[in-house]
């Protein structure tokens, strides 16, 4: 809300500066989100009054004036406007001065008349957004002075962020009391005398108690003049609350909405069909509202109807038909009270933010609709004349909200805030706040005003009282108490500990939205039921993601573009599926590696670093994965299995399983997604389910030999399709406990094999705990080794 | 006999000049067995001795033997010099360039964002706050309800939720969390849960997705100083300077007295961190904690927020931009 710091500072006036009170209201909780002048520095420009009009010569649209600013000699002045007139107080931009735009002001000839200075509209002025002709000025003003301190526009207009709970402030009346009470000053809300009436029209009215309406205030004003103008000063606050000024009658129903807070409403009497009921709309009920868009309502919108059907949503918009206009003359004025309860979400459903829709749903003061009719009707009357019937209250006190008395004890008070507040302040800070409060045996019974809605319980008053206080008052004080030692649980690896390996060997922590394109996640992925968001930002980020992989490539794609051409990323986070009709939310560790397997080096083609210009391989990737897994314990029990997976290349795709279980895959991207994606060459993948890979084994100590091993190394010969793994099953199968260690030390097809076979090289290190095994003891195992290959696998051995 | 010491003299002088001039091992080697060898002059003499009288005998054979330790010294010096030449010919020639790069995996980096949560689980941890964490798609209870935001509460319109058809949302901040943890784990608690929440917006300052951490502590007479004084050291802690703070009025369903929390930049300026406050009486009463008997307090940041005043990052959006040339400035 805007609000003019002139016109907060009329009710109630602390001391410092508008830095101080901004500071000030912050500190209450009315967050200040901007301070501005009210208007650009107008130095030079001045009231001007026009003496003498003339037709310009040389120009059918120009006239020549002589005006008076309070200097010897009037100045002559050449005007384009059309309601410039003799007589008529203007601003006067004088030689010298700038206007808003670095307009500058110089003197000058218009068609052969001299010009000295310029007469000025609101436009030019930089005080109002459009313009019809000159800003007239009140006659009343000193010709001479300037026109800031003429119009007042030495304001700051302080912008409050209003949270939900503080409704009361949505009003110069709700602000000055918070900041009287901070300020401990005195404060009395304004007396509005109730305007007599001068006729006995009315018109009738009913409300809805039961179904949000409990009260509304009506009254008719008859034989207003059309043609009355909105002042200035009205018209100047409005623009400052950033309401644009339309209609006098329309103006003071804004008006007294910012002063008091009470939304209003006012109907052009004549075009309404007999009488107003507050009530719910009927299914498909139609009604064409201020702002010319025509709504269909239903029986959860409360609408004001007469005779022929709706004619405004009630507490949110007017309606078209019964509008105020240029021709109004008689009219009905709408002070209603409705419910948060039946405002609250509906404006939203129909695209709707209006200054009542807020105001209501967050709470207005229900005892407060007959002031704001008399207020209006006050100002109505000065501004446009006419004749006030008597007012017409509606209420049922009963369906109207209760403030009950709350409790607050001493004793929680402090508990709760940690500091002793004394008695007497806790009191007035009450009173200062305009609540009832009495002396209970264990503190104070509050009652809060009827404009408060977020004083129910214990806890709200304790709020309200160190809100006041100061929070920054209360000091800063440790909690004392026992020490909650934390379980240091060692049967997960924490998933900081695989970022940081994954980190230590070269990968980057990518963090990628959660939402994908549901396109390329099928494409990764296969086809599944997707968990569709209903209101995504945009169709590329509308499904869950299945699986971090469409995540990691896009931004490895990303990168690629940015002429990044070795990559590497990783990525936790949760992954989501539907299984049942069940949301399944998971943990998921993933990774891309693209391009060199080594950065380039100068010693790229000698020494040790003959290989480090190839693309990074399924090899390469999988020690990564190697060494993640390791992390959880012993690499016993894993396998890894020729598998298909959508994203992944054939042939060259591993499903990843231990103790039988599937934990992840690893392989290289499909060239054919590759093209889709249109990115070349081959990134190699893995994705590990995070709570089956990295659930860990506690280590379990086996006592150390002290008698030396024995390596023996032999090459055996397979058929092709044969794998490592099968080997090495078969050998463990065959070696027993005397086998340590087992490493595939060369696979090799060519010239000196069979075509359709393969040579795999083995070394076996034996060993015994107790003893130094004999060369017998050892060629035993070699041969029962042999034996199986042979049978299990067909293998021969290579001599 | 003082025959015998002039020859030995002359003997000694023309071996060391032999030794000083051989220029390199072989040489020197040569001059050792001409002096020292089988028939070298020095082995002569010693020969010689038998030739003598029992009384010059002794006299004679220290002379020689003298003159044979100090031909040796001399050798042995010469030698040693000799091999530090070589050794630091060779060491010359094997020179490398030691401002070449080295080989190898280079390090990658660990994202902002995981820093900075790391940093604050870590400081937390040594007051003993444990680590707890929620779904990322919860239900409208523990999203909303549950905290104490009732139906159509404009609260809820300032969390721009987004929604799945059966009423699921994405959490739109870490709150549920503090539910789930009093259930599962029962008062006292003291625990914070980080995670990526999620709220329909998108521009310049705002992504639809960021994180956050929840922070809650319920005991026997939690009270907001103790909150002020957690809050203050953590700041100091992340900062790792003295900071000022303020706290102000603010507006949270599930929180009352409820307070946005704002640190002085060294530039002077205020700037907000997070909201905080009393855990709201129903708030407790919802999770089966008696209000009467414990208090406690909650308090919530935004992780980016605080990543961006650690680091000077200036465009939230750089987060989830995922370009390298940004992460590995994080190693």
């Amino acid at each position: 809300m805007k609000l003019s710091e002139q016109w907060l500072r009329e009710w109630v006036n602390p001391q410092g500066d508008t830095r101080a009170l901004a500071d000030q209201l912050t500190m209450a909780g009315l967050e200040v989100d901007g301070v501005e002048p009210c208007a650009p520095p107008l130095d030079g420009v001045v009231v001007g009054k026009v003496l003498e009009k003339v037709q310009h010569p040389n120009a059918d649209r120009l006239s020549v004036c002589k005006v008076d600013i309070g200097a010897a000699e009037p100045l002559q002045i050449v005007c384009g406007a059309a309601n410039v007139y003799a007589g008529g107080v203007f601003p006067v931009a004088t030689v010298g001065s700038t206007l808003p735009g670095e307009l500058k002001i110089k003197r000058s000839k218009l068609r052969g008349e001299e010009s000295r200075g310029m007469l000025c509209s609101g436009v030019e002025l930089g005080i109002s957004e459009s313009a019809d002709g000159l800003l007239e000025l009140s006659q009343d003003l000193t010709v001479g002075d300037p026109v800031a301190t003429a119009l007042r526009l030495d304001d700051h207009v302080i912008e409050l962020d209003l949270t939900p709970n503080r409704a009361d402030c949505f009003s110069v009346l709700g602000v000055a009391r918070d900041v009287a009470a901070i300020n401990a000053l005195e404060f009395s809300e304004p007396e509005i005398r109730p305007v007599p009436a001068t006729s006995d029209v009315t018109h009738d009215v009913s409300i809805a108690p039961q179904d949000g309406c409990p009260a509304f205030a009506g009254r008719v004003i008859r034989a207003i003049d059309p043609a009355a103008q909105t002042p200035l000063w009205m018209s100047e606050r409005l623009r400052r609350a950033g309401i644009r000024p339309l209609h006098p009658v329309v103006d003071v129903t804004n008006y007294v909405m910012l002063e008091l807070g009470q939304p209003m409403h006012a109907y052009d009497l004549g075009k309404l069909n007999g009488a107003v009921a507050a009530r719910l709309a009927r299914e498909g009920e139609k009604l064409t509202l201020l702002d010319g868009q025509e709504v269909v309502l239903d029986s959860n919108v409360m609408v004001i109807a007469d005779d022929s059907g709706p004619v405004g949503m009630a507490g949110i918009m007017g309606g078209q038909s019964t509008a105020v206009g240029d021709g109004t003359t008689d009219i009905f004025l709408e002070s209603a009270f409705f419910t948060p309860q039946v405002i609250a979400g509906r404006a939203r459903r129909f695209g709707l933010h209006t200054d009542a829709s807020l105001r209501f749903e967050r709470g207005v003061d229900f005892s407060g609709q007959v002031r704001a009719v008399e207020r209006a009707t006050a100002l109505i009357l000065d501004i446009a004349g006419g004749s006030a019937g008597p007012v017409t209250d509606a209420r049922d006190t009963a369906a109207l909200p209760k403030r009950v008395a709350v409790e607050l004890r001493r004793e929680q008070l402090s508990r709760l805030l940690g500091i002793k507040i004394p008695d007497d302040e806790v009191h007035a800070i009450f009173v200062r706040l305009g609540f009832a409060v009495e002396a209970g045996a264990a503190g104070w019974l509050v009652t809060p005003t009827a404009a408060r809605f977020d004083i129910e319980i214990e806890a709200d008053l304790i709020e309200e009282v160190v809100r006041v206080h100061g929070y920054d008052r209360v000091p800063d004080i440790r909690l004392q108490g026992a020490a909650l030692l934390a379980a240091a649980s060692e049967s997960a690896v924490p998933v900081a500990r695989a970022g940081n390996l994954l980190r230590d060997r070269g990968y980057s922590e990518a963090i990628t939205y959660s939402f994908v394109d549901p396109g390329l996640q099928s494409l990764l992925l296969g086809e599944a039921r997707e968990l569709t968001l209903a209101n995504p930002i945009s169709a590329d980020q509308s499904v869950m993601r299945r699986s971090l992989l469409p995540g990691l490539l896009s931004a490895a794609r990303s990168n690629r573009k940015r002429q990044q051409n070795r990559i590497r990323l990783f990525e936790s986070g949760s992954i989501f599926r539907l299984q049942d009709n069940e949301i399944i939310e998971e943990n998921s560790i993933s990774a891309v590696a693209w391009g060199r397997v080594l950065p380039e080096h100068w010693d790229d083609v000698g020494g040790g670093g003959s290989h480090s210009s190839r693309p990074a391989d399924f090899f390469d990737i999988k020690s990564d994965v190697d060494a993640l897994l390791r992390l959880a314990g012993s690499a016993e029990k894993l396998d890894y299995v020729a598998s298909e997976h959508p994203a992944l290349r054939p042939g060259r795709t591993a499903r990843i399983e231990r103790d039988g279980e599937v934990i992840g895959w690893l392989g290289e991207l499909h060239p054919r997604v590759a093209r889709r994606l249109g990115i070349a060459g081959g990134p190699v993948l893995f994705e590990l389910q995070v709570d089956r890979a990295l659930s860990a084994r506690l280590p379990e100590y086996k006592g150390l030999s002290r008698f030396p091993s024995v390596r023996r190394d032999l090459a055996v010969i397979v058929a092709d399709a044969i794998t490592a793994g099968e080997i090495v099953a078969e050998v463990k199968q065959a070696a027993g406990d005397l086998l340590k260690d087992l490493s595939v030390f060369d696979v090799y097809r060519g010239d000196s094999i069979e075509k359709g076979l393969k040579s795999v090289a083995l070394g076996l290190i034996l060993q015994e705990t107790s003893r130094t095994l004999t060369d017998l003891e050892v060629d035993g195992v070699i041969n029962a080794v042999i034996q199986r290959l042979s049978s299990k696998l067909n293998a021969s051995i290579r001599e | 006999m003082q025959e015998l010491n002039d020859s030995l003299n002359s003997l000694i002088a023309r071996a060391q000049a032999d030794i000083e001039q051989s220029n390199n091992l072989a040489e020197l080697d040569a001059v050792r067995v001409a002096f020292l060898g089988k028939k070298g002059e020095l082995t002569e003499q010693l020969k010689g001795l038998g030739n003598m009288s029992a009384e010059a005998r002794p006299a004679a054979g220290q002379a020689i033997n003298r003159a044979k330790q100090q031909v040796q010294t001399a050798l042995e010096a010469r030698k040693n010099a000799l091999e530090d030449a070589d050794l630091a010919a060779q060491l010359e020639a094997e020179a490398v360039d030691v401002s070449l790069p080295g080989r190898g995996q280079p390090t990658g980096s660990v994202h902002p964002v995981t820093r900075t949560l790391q940093r604050i689980e870590a400081i937390f941890a040594g007051g003993g706050f444990t680590v707890a964490q929620g779904p990322e798609i919860e239900d409208d209870f523990h999203n909303f309800t549950a905290l104490n935001f009732p139906p159509d509460h404009p609260a809820r319109a300032m969390h721009d939720t987004f929604f799945f058809a059966d009423g699921h949302v994405l959490r739109t901040h870490t709150s549920p969390v503090q539910v789930r943890a009093i259930k599962s784990q029962g008062v006292p608690i003291r625990i914070i849960a980080p995670g990526r929440v999620y709220r329909c917006d998108s521009d310049q300052t705002h992504t639809p997705m960021f994180h956050q951490v929840e922070g809650l502590v319920i005991d026997e007479n939690v009270s907001f100083a103790n909150l002020k004084a957690v809050m203050h050291d953590f700041v100091e802690a992340f900062f790792e300077r003295d900071m000022q703070m303020r706290f102000r009025p603010s507006y949270f369903p599930f929180t009352e007295p409820s307070a946005e929390m704002d640190i002085l930049s060294e530039s002077g300026k205020w700037l907000e961190i997070g909201g905080c406050g009393m855990v709201h009486p129903n708030v407790l009463t919802s999770a089966g904690v008696d209000p009467e008997k414990y208090t406690g307090y909650a308090f919530g940041m935004g992780v980016e927020r605080m990543a961006m005043l650690r680091y000077g990052v200036d465009d939230l959006r750089l987060f989830f931009d995922n370009d390298l040339r940004f992460l590995k400035q994080f190693a």
